[in-house]
């Protein structure tokens, strides 16, 4: 799958798409909580997008590009979202309860904004670490 | 309302989380899981503390009322389970410094070691029947790993029937879960409990009942769904057999106790005196049969979780406050007992090599503390006075008898025998017996891991001298989850 000859057309159009693709999973990302979308599907689908560069680039290319370490990030999503919770214990509320305000934000108006947010925010980098991890664990596994 | 609920699964949660960073070193793992396994014990002390206070403490996470939102429920009976899992995690993860490869260090052990144990915490708190199988799920996914985790062949093929054996459990799991909320509407266990009151538990009820009965059963050991047990316990380390043996298999019979004493306990003729106590029976005795026919010190032990599982199950089916009493001390005794054996047998191999008992021989001139460590929880298993394992069984057995149950009684009273037998049968191939011992072996000292196996034989010694209180505590504790409303109540606020 490296270095394939005849793989230009690929090559252009994966440029283009992963970002339309990463762009759609922030979409989906920010639009969660009350509509559908969220955290899961969200990096669900960056991983996609990640997974698609991988194929066509090979690994090599890929891991210099995107230095992650996905072990970490999936530590990093799990602690972000078991924080959240805690943010509310610390104001004495129960576990995860979430709070929410509106806010007026330029170019996007009025804009909802809540603590279930980084818990998403939470899921989606535990979702594109392990995502990632798997895949990438099977791939080196191979060569 | 207590934030404190949380704790039991949210700090192994963050430590687990935190040990990924520290991977690579394995110094810095241990340091930090050390001293988080310690807190988790005071903290869980602290929870046994309070739910003995206070009888029944609840958590509406994310403030949503119950019965819509997922809430924690701390009892008597689960915070006495979570101390006790508590302990045992640190007892083992200590053990675990002293034998566990650098390669399995490296590859996340500690990391899975605690998400095993918020899935069994959250298991025994959480009060919402969906959110139990989530958290088996946690603990089964944190297990697969473990036991996977070293790849050689025979545990890759043991562990595959485990993960397949286990993925059939679960789907059946959340098929009764399916099941129960088409007919009732709800998946909290309170709300369930009302519900299934008011409609008196029909025939279709029973049948959901029944299903949760095998699936509990499957991932508890009991007949006739044991036979991936002995197996897949023989693969993996000594520090992890001996958790997954004192444990794991506690769940599913925790599950088995809350479900049929808090939801379907309206049929007891059928459910408690027919199917349970059928199914315990048939489930000690086999048990019992596999270990006393073995030769292999693990593959023992193995098969005498799965016969003392039927105690517990006997206990819960003869269903009176003593007998589910009992139960209750049996549990307790048991992961003790069971936990100190599985370790001593590592430690054991640690020593010989082996973990044939025909091999071995001798070992009581060099290593007495060993030796006598052994004798203590071994006799305590097959339930001599003054130890604890008599006093638990005895009020299991009596509680048979008054009810007349012969057949059971019977039966456990046989299976006490041929547990005697077999961990005679230990005894004296292994510490008994012509001294088979390279010189080498003869000097080896295994003081480092018989410190963390030395609270556990003394907690089987003090379950036993002070049986008295211990006992009062397990009577209170069956009269509380015998009494749902107690449960509803509680969580309802009604």
């Amino acid at each position: 799958m490296i270095n394939q000859p005849n793989d230009m057309m690929f090559r252009v159009f994966i440029r283009l798409i992963a970002i339309i693709v990463v762009t759609f999973s922030i979409y989906l990302f920010f639009s969660g909580h009350n509509a559908p979308g969220g955290g899961f599907i969200g990096g669900l689908m960056t991983a996609i997008a990640i997974l698609v560069m991988y194929l066509v680039f090979g690994t090599k290319t890929m891991n210099a590009a995107l230095p992650f370490n996905y072990p970490y990030m999936m530590s990093i999503g799990l602690l972000v979202a078991a924080g959240t919770g805690i943010i509310s214990v610390a104001f004495g509320y129960p576990y995860l309860k979430q709070f929410f305000d509106y806010f007026q934000i330029p170019i996007f108006g009025e804009v909802e904004l809540t603590t279930a947010l980084i818990f998403d925010l939470g899921v989606y980098l535990l979702v594109v670490g392990s995502a990632m991890t798997f895949i990438l664990s099977i791939v080196e596994d191979d060569s | 309302m207590s934030n404190l609920i949380i704790l039991p699964i949210i700090f192994p949660f963050i430590i687990g989380a935190v040990l990924i960073f520290f991977s690579k070193s394995s110094r810095a793992q241990r340091i930090i899981s050390g001293i988080s396994a310690l807190l988790m014990v005071g903290i869980s002390a602290y929870l046994a503390v309070l739910a003995f206070q206070q009888d029944t403490v609840i958590l509406e996470s994310g403030d949503w009322v119950a019965p819509y939102g997922i809430i924690l429920v701390l009892d008597n009976l689960a915070a006495l389970m979570v101390l006790i899992t508590s302990i045992l995690a640190a007892s083992c993860l200590f053990f675990a410094f002293g034998t566990i490869s650098k390669k399995r260090e490296k590859y996340y052990f500690y990391p899975f070691y605690f998400f095993l144990i918020v899935g069994v915490n959250g298991a025994f708190l959480t009060g919402d029947i969906f959110n139990l199988f989530v958290f088996f799920e946690v603990m089964l996914l944190a297990s697969y790993v473990l036991i996977v985790n070293g790849g050689s062949k025979y545990q890759l093929r043991e562990s595959f029937k485990y993960v397949i054996l286990n993925i059939f459990g679960s789907a059946l799991f959340i098929m009764a879960i399916a099941w129960i909320y088409s007919v009732t509407g709800t998946v909290n266990m309170a709300h369930l409990s009302e519900r299934v009151a008011e409609i008196n538990q029909p025939g279709i009820v029973t049948v959901i009942a029944v299903m949760f009965f095998i699936v509990f059963g499957a991932k508890g050991a009991l007949f006739p769904l044991y036979f991936w047990l002995p197996k897949s316990y023989y693969g993996p380390p000594a520090a992890l057999a001996a958790l997954f043996g004192g444990l794991l298999t506690k769940v599913g019979i925790y599950a088995i106790i809350r479900m049929f004493t808090l939801v379907f306990y309206h049929e007891p003729l059928f459910t408690h005196k027919g199917i349970i106590v059928t199914a315990a029976g048939f489930t000690m005795l086999l048990g019992v049969l596999g270990a006393v026919s073995q030769f292999d010190f693990k593959r023992i032990l193995s098969y005498h979780i799965i016969s003392q599982v039927g105690y517990m199950v006997m206990g819960l089916g003869i269903f009176t406050p003593l007998a589910v009493a009992g139960a209750i001390y049996y549990i307790v005794h048991h992961m003790f007992v069971k936990t100190a054996l599985f370790l001593l047998a590592g430690a054991t191999e640690k020593i010989t090599g082996t973990t044939d008992i025909k091999a071995m021989g001798g070992l009581i001139k060099s290593q007495p503390v060993l030796t006598w460590s052994f004798f203590i929880a071994a006799i305590s298993l097959a339930g001599i006075p003054p130890l604890s394992g008599f006093f638990s069984k005895f009020p299991i057995i009596l509680a048979g008898f008054q009810e007349g149950q012969w057949v059971i009684s019977a039966v456990a009273l046989l299976v006490g025998l041929l547990t005697l037998i077999s961990m005679m049968k230990i005894f004296g191939y292994v510490f008994w017996g012509e001294n088979k011992l390279t010189e080498r072996q003869n000097n080896m000292s295994v003081t480092n891991l018989l410190i963390p196996i030395a609270p556990l034989v003394a907690f089987s010694i003090i379950l036993g001298f002070a049986a008295e209180p211990i006992f009062t505590y397990s009577l209170h504790i069956a009269e509380q989850i015998l009494e749902p409303s107690n449960y509803v109540n509680a969580v309802l606020k009604e």
